[in-house]
């Protein structure tokens, strides 16, 4: 109880010093925490990229090239499934809805995705969210053009604008489909998700682009398709699509729909869970964590660091004041629990100001970081990794105290009474 | 064969700092209880050490110093701790108090540092330390920072926090060197009218000759060593 009063005492008689100390410490150890609350908010968020779909179904292939190319608008698909496929498990009896995706197209640098009004009606993100237009409407027509919000913002395009768009990946391939009159009837409203980077368009949308390319060149001149063309067709076929999101009408049926698709007589397919297969691939990339905790480790490192420095360039100007302990029949032990006691006190400030620094720091910042990008870090108890973190650098404090009071043991037993000042 | 009217004997006691020459060797020395002792000799010629073995911060050779009756070179380092804090009050030449603490935090710390010491208090620590200051004449000063007082009032607050618990023996390292004549007058005057009130045994220590005449006995510390100062 003494040390601890003459710790506090000493450490208030300093208060510049040491509340700079305990400062630095403090935002080493928000750094740490705060790391780590961005990374479960970055996990969550990145596992809510898509939700409420209970499989994505795509030709036969890797699980995740089948997740990046249908939530993550990432790389190509290997093969289409038929649209007759599509339409026999769209109907089974255990599955309640499906969204159609025919991928392949885009858009000066965005995805042109061919979907149906399924996807404005069933598709889910972050924990069940539905997506909306924030203007316009649903696309219904052949030419019909929706716009995910980042490409409405990037391209700068409004309602009513016409666009041209083109067959292959290539944003500025020479064979544009110019010739096909797309135009822009709805915006979708921001998701902070792959959605916004999209552009939706029909089912028929994309099979008009691709009229006159079925041998996979393009049309010999004379040979192309008008627009007018397409429009007076009775009912533009549809063959192929590339993948669908797939909910069951119950949880309980996933499994066995997985089953049934995967072995499916009709076409080699696959279907993944996106749950899972999201998580997994967040511990495909979760290394770069790996990298940003090792980093915040080394500032909480410097940060203590610096507290050890401190106290040890303290303790010439203390020598006396140790002296006078020592008169008093403070053993030498006393004097290195006296500065470990010190280092720890400080170390444990810093700790619990760089725990509130977090959460003031989420306060304010929670609302800027869910709106500039999608990133909803949660505000809760410190978890078990982020308790140890703290625990760790209170421990690591008090060590590092012994370095300290290790000096002014040895000093105080040469010093014996006789200090020079 | 502890003589309860010695209080510091001193026989064959040598001490070197690490591997250096001998400090002190002193074939014969001794200060009897309730005695008060000026002990003087210029600067360097071990004074603060010979304290330093006294109170137990230095450790002499087993066999070779005895103080109230204990064999302060057998003790163990925390024994001698306990023993230096329970039984004497030591006054250092300046810079004598925690400058983080107040006055009244400084009084009371040898107390607090020591349960046996604290069980000789009559009343509570509060009045004890209450009563010190008053002796000193530093009541009005109680919670003041120490780093605002003058020197005097600092070594009168020094001399309170020895007296405190009444301790056998007092120990002062030039306590009065640092003040002006006048003070150094009062300020004897003082810690010896505290001494007597406490019984305790007085060893002062001064390079200042002139002080000597107040004191039962004066030594002077050459004479005590062999050792070349
Ligand atoms: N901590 C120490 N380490 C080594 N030598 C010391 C130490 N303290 C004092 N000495 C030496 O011991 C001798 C006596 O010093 P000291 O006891 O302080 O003398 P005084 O108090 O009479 O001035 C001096 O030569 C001094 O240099
Ligand atoms: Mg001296």
């Amino acid at each position: 109880m003494l040390l601890l009063h003459l710790a506090r005492k000493s450490l208030a008689n300093r208060l510049l010093t040491s509340s700079l100390t305990a400062l630095s410490i403090a935002f080493s150890v928000a750094l740490l925490v705060g790391v780590e609350n961005v990374r479960t908010g970055m996990r969550e968020s990145f596992s809510n990229t898509v939700s409420g779909t209970d499989l994505i179904v795509g030709s036969r292939g890797g699980t995740i090239q089948l997740m990046l190319y249908s939530v993550f608008g990432m790389g190509s698909p290997v093969a289409n499934i038929s649209h007759e496929t599509w339409k026999e498990w769209d109907e089974h009896p255990a599955v309640s809805w499906t969204i159609p995706y025919a991928l392949g197209d885009s858009h000066r640098g965005f995805r042109v995705i061919g979907t149906n009004a399924s996807f404005y009606e069933h598709y889910k993100y972050r924990g069940g969210q539905s997506i909306a237009l924030a203007e316009g409407r649903q696309a219904e027509g052949v030419f019909d053009v929706v716009l995910g919000a980042q490409v409405a913002e990037r391209l700068e395009y409004a309602v009513g604008e016409r666009v041209a768009v083109t067959h292959g990946m290539s944003a500025v391939g020479f064979m544009n489909h110019d010739e096909m009159p797309f135009e822009v009837v709805g915006i979708l409203e921001e998701t902070f998700t792959p959605v916004d980077r999209a552009i939706y368009v029909t089912l028929e949308g994309i099979t008009a682009i691709h009229m006159g390319w079925e041998s996979g060149a393009p049309p010999m001149p004379g040979e192309e398709i008008t627009a007018d063309e397409v429009l007076a067709m009775e009912e533009v076929p549809v063959s192929q699509i590339t993948s669908f999101f797939l909910g069951a009408e119950s949880r309980a049926y996933t499994l066995q729909l997985q089953r049934d698709i995967s072995t499916s007589e009709a076409e080699p397919m696959t279907a993944v869970i996106p749950g899972l297969a999201l998580s997994e691939m967040w511990q495909g990339i979760s290394y770069a964590e790996d990298g940003l905790r090792v980093i915040s480790a080394f500032v909480v490192l410097v940060g203590i660091l610096g507290m050890l420095v401190s106290i040890y360039t303290s303790l010439e100007a203390r020598r006396r004041e140790m002296a006078i302990l020592r008169a008093l029949g403070t053993g030498p032990r006393r004097i290195v629990s006296l500065l470990v006691l010190e280092a720890g006190l400080l170390s444990a400030l810093g700790a619990l100001m760089g725990v509130g620094l977090v959460y003031g720091g989420l306060i304010m910042l929670q609302p800027w970081l869910e709106g500039r990008f999608g990133l909803l870090v949660p505000i809760r108890m410190l978890d078990g990794v982020q308790l140890a973190y703290v625990g760790a650098v209170v421990v690591l404090g008090f060590v590092a105290g012994l370095v300290p009071a290790i000096k002014a043991y040895r000093t105080a037993l040469h010093d014996g009474l006789s200090v020079r000042v | 064969m502890n003589n309860t009217s010695e209080c510091i004997h001193a026989q064959r006691l040598t001490f070197a700092y690490g591997t250096g020459p001998n400090v002190l060797d002193i074939p014969d020395f001794t200060v009897h209880a309730g005695e008060r002792v000026f002990l003087y000799g210029p600067s360097g010629s071990g004074k603060t050490t010979l304290l330093g073995l006294i109170a137990g911060v230095l450790q002499p050779e087993p066999g070779t110093l005895n103080v109230l009756g204990h064999d302060v070179g057998s003790l163990s380092s925390a024994a001698r701790d306990r023993f230096r804090a329970s039984h004497i009050g030591y006054v250092f030449q300046m810079f004598n108090l925690i400058p983080y603490l107040n006055v009244r935090d400084n009084i009371a710390l040898p107390v607090r540092i020591n349960t046996e010491r604290r069980s000789r208090l009559n009343g509570s620590l509060d009045e004890a330390v209450a009563e010190a200051a008053a002796h000193l004449g530093i009541e009005e000063l109680l919670d003041e920072k120490v780093t605002r007082l003058s020197v005097g009032q600092q070594q009168r607050v020094a001399a309170a926090r020895a007296i405190l618990g009444a301790p056998e023996l007092i120990i002062a390292d030039e306590p009065t060197s640092a003040l002006d004549a006048d003070r150094r007058h009062a300020f004897l005057e003082l810690l010896f009218s505290n001494v007597q009130e406490a019984g305790s045994t007085l060893l002062f220590v001064s390079h200042d000759l002139g002080l000597a005449d107040q004191f039962d006995r004066s030594l002077s510390l050459p004479d005590l060593n062999r050792a070349e100062g």
